[in-house]
């Protein structure tokens, strides 16, 4: 109830305004009382009548408008000092019949203004929401060759936490994210733009995918907000060999498109910012010629047709499998989206999608030339030299490249049987022979379990012919000079040293 | 696969002693070639010559021997000679750069001779 419209009427006006609270009796009277009331024939137990009493008050003069009570009229006594008349009190009723509905109006009217002002903070804070997300968010997708990149972010009305990034690393490789921060408006935007920043300058000095969601994790924590977290997918993509190495802090898992398959990139996770301390698990995958990976927000498989129905995992992961080679996946998820959620229908959630796909090559996708393993024995490389070199051949390969390639394999033979197998033969050595257009790939996989393989010193030749090195440790170095491109990934089965040779000149089409 | 395909021969005939290494030089090599060396400097020679004319295959534990050789012989004041290098071991020891301290002769300059030789 309005206090300003209870100035007592006839007393000082040092009077201040009195507010009746709502479970008052005197509230209940004044609304069902047919005019003025006297104040001294009232029996109530009520605080404010007593208050009314005390300030001088005589009379009370209810202003109902549309059967509300909106405000008293209270009044002291006659200047004469002789009771209200009658006369006096039709004259206050009548007086309060017309002022109620003038009075209703005023306050209406400052209500709205109110609610208007409310309104206005809060698209401001929406708006500054949304300039916070779209300064975070990647101007333009970076030119790799041999690969096709397409974001979309669409935020909601009230701005949600979504984010991506595409983050140039060394050596062909790029970084890949998308996240979603809880909760809405500037707070998600600025732990948004916190987590990519922080995201940002781990990626270029860690190499592992969830080493960087661990440094992030750790960052995070300590300032977190309550009940806020970042779910946030990290992938490592080597542009050379399709090979994309991932880890998942709780978002939803990305769908890598193979034709009519789909198979999704799965890597346990917390969410970042909970709790400090959590390790993430790695996964790789190798995106083929003509493969694509959609990474994605929550905002698409929850949103809901017009009878709360939810799009749901099933639904994206077939339209996703259903798409038409060649044309683009995010324009035929949201086109779905769309008709699932009915024309006009208000986008709940932002929206986010990432699609990588690696452009078919002319002789298509990759072929397998050899793949076998071999017992773990002393001189056992030359048996997968041989094997390699004989699978190898119809590529015609110049003379010199057969010989450097024969050598960086025997060496990652070699290191597999010796350092990852330690000459166990029931231990196999696995090799596999790949070609894709335009490059050769030769894995070599150890079946030892014992964690990461230590990277021996650079191999200092004056420093070996004064003692102060092994003369040994030459492996790595001579596979790393004798092929194009050579690395070494672990995972829980073991390590793999993969290399690569690249074509320039040859084709593809060897039977 | 054997794990001895290793024949270190020194030769020498009226020269600096030549360490033939005929077959596979890897780990399993390391007895005879030391063996080999220990021949070849048994006269105090100004230099002794490695000939790969007849090597199959070397790897980076061959290599490795091979550092070692040239590190006693080095701390003997004694220079190494390379001979009869495929081109791909050539490029190996220039990657490695064995090529900086091991001086590579021309293959035809001096051929193996069979006037006095043993076997390690």
């Amino acid at each position: 109830m309005d206090a300003a419209t209870r100035e007592p009427i006839g007393l000082t006006s040092t009077q201040p305004p009195m507010d009746i609270p709502d479970n008052d009796p005197l509230l209940g009277y004044l609304l069902s009382a047919k005019g003025a009331v006297s104040v001294d024939d009232l029996e109530l137990d009520s605080p404010a009548l007593e208050r009314l009493r005390s300030t001088g008050v005589r009379l009370l003069v209810p202003l109902v408008s549309q059967g509300e009570l909106i405000g008293v009229l209270n009044l002291g006594p006659r200047m004469s000092e002789q009771d209200y008349s009658s006369d006096d009190r039709k004259l206050l009723e009548s007086l309060a019949g017309q002022a109620a509905p003038a009075l209703r109006v005023g306050q209406l009217v400052r209500e709205q203004e109110a609610q208007a002002a409310t309104r206005q903070r809060y698209e401001q804070e929406l708006e500054v929401a949304r300039l916070i997300q779209q300064h975070f968010l990647p101007k333009e997708l970076p030119d790799l060759p041999g690969w096709h990149l397409a974001a979309y972010y669409r935020p909601a009305r009230e701005v949600g936490g979504d984010f991506y990034d595409v983050i140039p690393l060394s050596d062909g490789r790029v970084g890949l994210v998308v996240g979603d921060v809880t909760d809405k408006g500037v707070p998600a935007a600025l732990v948004m733009s916190a987590t990519r920043s922080v995201l940002r300058a781990s990626a270029q000095r860690l190499i592992e995918p969830g080493e960087v969601l661990e440094r992030v994790n750790d960052h995070l924590c300590p300032d977190m907000p309550e009940k806020m977290f970042v779910t946030c997918l990290y992938g490592v993509l080597d542009v050379h060999s399709g090979r994309l190495r991932f880890a998942n802090a709780g978002h939803d898992v990305p769908y890598v498109k193979s034709g009519t398959e789909v198979r999704e990139l799965r890597a346990r996770g917390m969410p970042l910012g909970l709790m400090s301390g959590m390790t993430y698990e790695e996964k790789e995958t190798v995106l083929q010629h003509g493969e694509s990976v959609l990474l994605h927000s929550d905002g698409i498989v929850e949103a809901h047709d017009a009878d709360r129905g939810m799009y749901g995992f099933p639904r994206l992961k077939q339209i996703v499998a259903e798409a038409a080679e060649r044309q683009p996946l995010i324009d035929i998820v949201l086109s779905d989206l769309a008709q699932f959620t009915g024309a006009g229908a208000e986008q709940e959630d932002d929206i986010t999608m990432v699609v990588v796909e690696r452009i078919g090559g002319l002789g298509g996708a990759e072929e397998v030339l050899a793949e076998f393993e071999l017992p773990s024995q002393p001189g056992g490389e030359r048996e997968a030299m041989a094997r390699v070199l004989a699978a190898v051949e119809p590529l015609g390969l110049e003379p010199a490249v057969t010989n450097r390639l024969g050598t960086a394999v025997g060496e990652a033979t070699m290191n597999a049987m010796e350092h990852g197998n330690q000459y166990s033969a029931e231990l196999p050595a696995t090799i596999r022979v790949l070609a894709t257009t335009g490059e050769l790939h030769v894995e070599v996989s150890d079946a030892g379990h014992r964690g990461e393989l230590r990277q021996p010193d650079t191999p200092d030749l004056q420093a070996k012919l004064q003692g102060e090195q092994s003369p040994r440790g030459w492996g790595l170095f001579l596979i790393e000079n004798m092929v194009d491109e050579a690395r070494m990934t672990s995972d829980e089965n073991g390590h793999t040293i993969h290399l690569v040779l690249r074509l320039e000149g040859e084709t593809n089409d060897h039977p | 696969m054997t794990t001895h395909d290793l024949h270190a021969a020194v030769t020498d005939r009226r020269g600096d002693p030549v360490i033939e290494l005929v077959g596979e030089l890897n780990a399993a090599a390391a007895v005879d070639l030391d063996a080999a060396y220990d021949r070849a400097v048994e006269t105090d020679p100004a230099a002794v010559v490695l000939d790969f004319t007849r090597t199959e295959y070397m790897n980076s534990t061959g290599i490795a021997l091979i550092v070692s050789l040239l590190g006693k012989a080095r701390s003997l004041g004694i220079d190494v000679r390379a001979r009869g290098l495929s081109d791909h071991y050539r490029e190996i020891f220039e990657v490695t750069r064995l090529s900086d301290f091991i001086t590579i002769l021309d293959g035809s300059s001096a051929q193996p001779g069979a006037d006095r030789s043993s076997h390690a």
